[in-house]
């Protein structure tokens, strides 16, 4: 660690208790934020990003509990908080949310609240956490929608959620997460819903505010393609663990996991039309509450062998490039 | 690569609208045009995708064709037995012997499965339509169709719950082929599985596609996908198709400006081309369907438009790049470019 980093994640493990079973979806996982980068967390649906965005910022869910690790932010002013150790509801975690970490959510129609107006949600933050008046807040709010691009924000401002486009809905967000100029932004599959050209826009959009305000972003996504153009440092996560984390191209030139590669390998690339050939990783993905022993890529993996049983160890391939399994010098002298 | 004595479905100023209701007497103020005039030719034995945002008409399209929605305008003919065969005007029996032929796979694998009856329960019916008997014929079929997806023929005692979404897409796959169609409509098969499970089930439907000598009509909004999958590609906007050509000349040479935005939108795995790639981003959203613009739809948003975009309708023409054959509706490419 190093004074360029905002956020460390320490062996962070969350469980979710359901039904008298337990899911452990996040086990084990520790990386670290670097500010004013973007750090891309890549994997398949149920493999833990989402929980461990949300355990970042104290918005698990009713039934998930963090098990045990460390969440530290590192903030300029007030020096370094342990954000696991606070309570969900409590006064500083209340400070924290919104105003030094704010997060984007996938589908911009249920995180807005459709029966307050645009306008009244981005106020209501920033009359909280900066003590505006109300005339002070709508005129910030204004700005706001208008920085993001929002066409006569004077007129949008007064309006409804479902009044919005949906990409007009998620520049609403992001204004409403950008209204107390966080440090830290989550974005958890910010475009997913939303067609490929107005994505384009979103991304421009994020990006600009990034360099204008120095920001720091955790971008979660099942896109590879979205890493390849946005991310500075990946995280690949499989079954609520890190495979593999290095720089973007470390794990896009130089992947040394089975499942990254087999996951670059599946997806089709654009302008490689059908001279390209897939190769679809066998089986599926396993069920969380029956989960493999050690190695939870063992059973799809072309390398396993009886070693995988027992849980790989982190190995680094260069300073920043590490890896969690027994045959990446395998996979490293396959080419 | 002339394929007019091949075509097997052919769609003739098509027109799909939803008429929008207003007040208590549900009066008619308008219409969503949602495939607002398509000619296209489904040529037997391709793939041809059809790629969009949302709300450009696709999936109306897909259903229009098999009249699973009802056209307003226009005409679609199936080439049947070297038949031709008007669907519109077509008796109730002859349109069952018909939509035996044509089958569609949905998107979401979790809604178009019952979850009350079992895999054989809801797989069987189609068959028991068409009177095959007795039972156990019929679960014989099955099995051999399940077998052919790739999933256990035990998986036909069981209930959609148990399976993942994967295997639920490649019941519904053999669902479809249950009857042994010669065309499918394969409506975001894929979209809603992860990449892992999508490149699979990719595979699955090109091989089923050489044994059982099928013509897709596949509908996405992934372009990638359409291109790795798709001979030829038919890119629509608010209810048009504003191009068509073949999937390799469309993504070297595209030359509506909606797809050449279209195709620069999409982000690429592949970081030599990180910094080189020029990105051209789109100003505003697609406009209501229920009130498009003037002239060409596009035009609002398109950074090339001339004034004449503005009043007149571009029709689709055909021009030859490279010796093939690439279709276009766009005021910049007048005759000079035939």
């Amino acid at each position: 660690m190093n004074n360029q980093t905002l956020l460390t994640v320490n062996n962070l493990s969350v469980y979710i208790y359901a039904n008298q079973r337990c899911n452990k979806a996040v086990q084990n996982v520790s990386f670290e934020v670097q500010k004013g980068k973007i750090l891309g967390m890549i994997g398949e649906s149920g493999c833990g990003k989402s929980i461990t965005a949300s355990a970042i910022i104290q918005l698990l869910p009713e039934l998930a509990r963090i098990e045990s690790g460390e969440i530290i932010f590192h903030d300029s002013e007030e020096g370094d908080i342990r954000i696991d150790s606070l309570d969900k509801n409590s006064k500083e975690m209340r400070k924290i949310r919104g105003e030094k970490i704010a997060m984007i959510f996938q589908d911009p129609m249920t995180a807005l609240n459709p029966v307050y107006t645009v306008g009244f949600q981005i106020m209501e933050s920033l009359r909280y956490h900066r003590k505006l008046s109300k005339k002070q807040a709508k005129q910030r709010s204004i700005e706001l929608l208008r920085e993001m691009g929002i066409p006569s924000p004077e007129r949008r401002i007064n309006e409804f959620p479902h009044q919005y486009s949906g990409g007009m809905r998620q520049r609403a967000m992001i204004a409403l997460a950008m209204a107390c100029n966080p440090k830290f932004l989550i974005a958890d599959e910010p475009t997913t819903a939303i067609d490929v050209t107005i994505q384009a826009q979103i991304f421009e959009l994020m990006f600009k505010l990034k360099n204008q305000y120095d920001m720091t972003i955790l971008l979660i996504t099942h896109d590879m393609g979205v890493i390849a153009e946005l991310a500075d440092d990946v995280v690949v996560m499989y079954m609520g663990n890190i495979v593999e984390k290095g720089s973007v191209e470390e794990i896009l030139m130089n992947a040394v996991h089975p499942y990254t590669r087999a996951l670059l390998k599946c997806i089709p690339i654009l302008g490689k039309g059908k001279t390209q050939e897939l190769e679809p990783i066998k089986g599926t993905t396993p069920d969380p509450y029956d989960r493999p022993q050690g190695c939870q890529f063992y059973p799809r993996c072309e390398y396993g062998t009886d070693k995988c049983l027992e849980f790989p160890e982190t190995c680094y391939i260069s300073n920043t490039h590490a890896v969690k399994c027994w045959h990446h010098m395998k996979v490293l002298e396959n080419g | 690569m002339d394929n007019s004595n091949n075509t097997l479905i052919k769609l003739s100023d098509l027109k799909i609208y939803f008429p929008i209701f207003k007040g208590v007497f549900k009066k008619v103020v308008g219409f969503v045009k949602a495939v607002n005039g398509v000619d296209l030719d489904i040529y037997r034995g391709e793939t041809l995708g059809l790629v969009g945002e949302s709300g450009s008409g696709k999936t109306t399209l897909g259903k229009g064709i098999l009249q699973l929605v009802k056209i307003t305008s226009g005409e679609i003919t199936y080439i049947f037995d070297d038949e031709e065969k008007n669907l519109q005007s077509l008796p109730n029996e002859d349109m069952l012997r018909i939509r035996k032929k044509m089958q569609i796979v949905f998107q979401d694998p979790y809604s178009t499965l019952n979850p009350a009856l079992t895999i054989f329960n809801q797989l069987q019916d189609p068959l028991k339509k068409f009177g095959i008997k007795p039972k156990s014929k019929r679960r014989e079929i099955l099995e051999t169709l399940l077998e052919e997806v790739n999933m256990p023929k035990e998986s036909l005692n069981h209930y959609p719950n148990e399976f993942s979404g994967g295997q639920r897409q490649r019941i519904g796959i053999a669902r479809a082929l249950s009857l042994s169609p010669e065309f499918v409509v394969l409506d975001e098969a894929t979209s809603a599985l992860d990449v892992s499970i999508q490149a699979q089930v990719l595979k699955l439907l090109m091989n089923l596609k050489e044994e059982r000598n099928l013509t897709y009509l596949f509908i996405t909004h992934n372009l990638s996908v359409a291109e790795y999958f798709c001979d030829r590609i038919a890119v629509m906007y608010l209810g048009k198709i504003v191009e068509l050509s073949s999937a390799e000349e469309l993504y070297n040479n595209p030359l509506h400006p909606y797809s050449k935005a279209l195709i620069s939108a999409i982000p690429v795995v592949d970081s030599n081309s990180k910094f080189g790639r020029k990105r051209i981003i789109l100003e505003g959203d697609v406009p209501d369907p229920a009130n498009p613009p003037n002239g060409c739809p596009f035009h609002p948003r398109c950074k090339e438009a001339l004034e004449e975009c503005k009043h007149n309708v571009p029709q689709l023409k055909k021009l030859f790049s490279s010796g093939k054959e690439h279709y276009v509706s766009c005021h910049l490419y007048k005759k000079e470019f035939v």
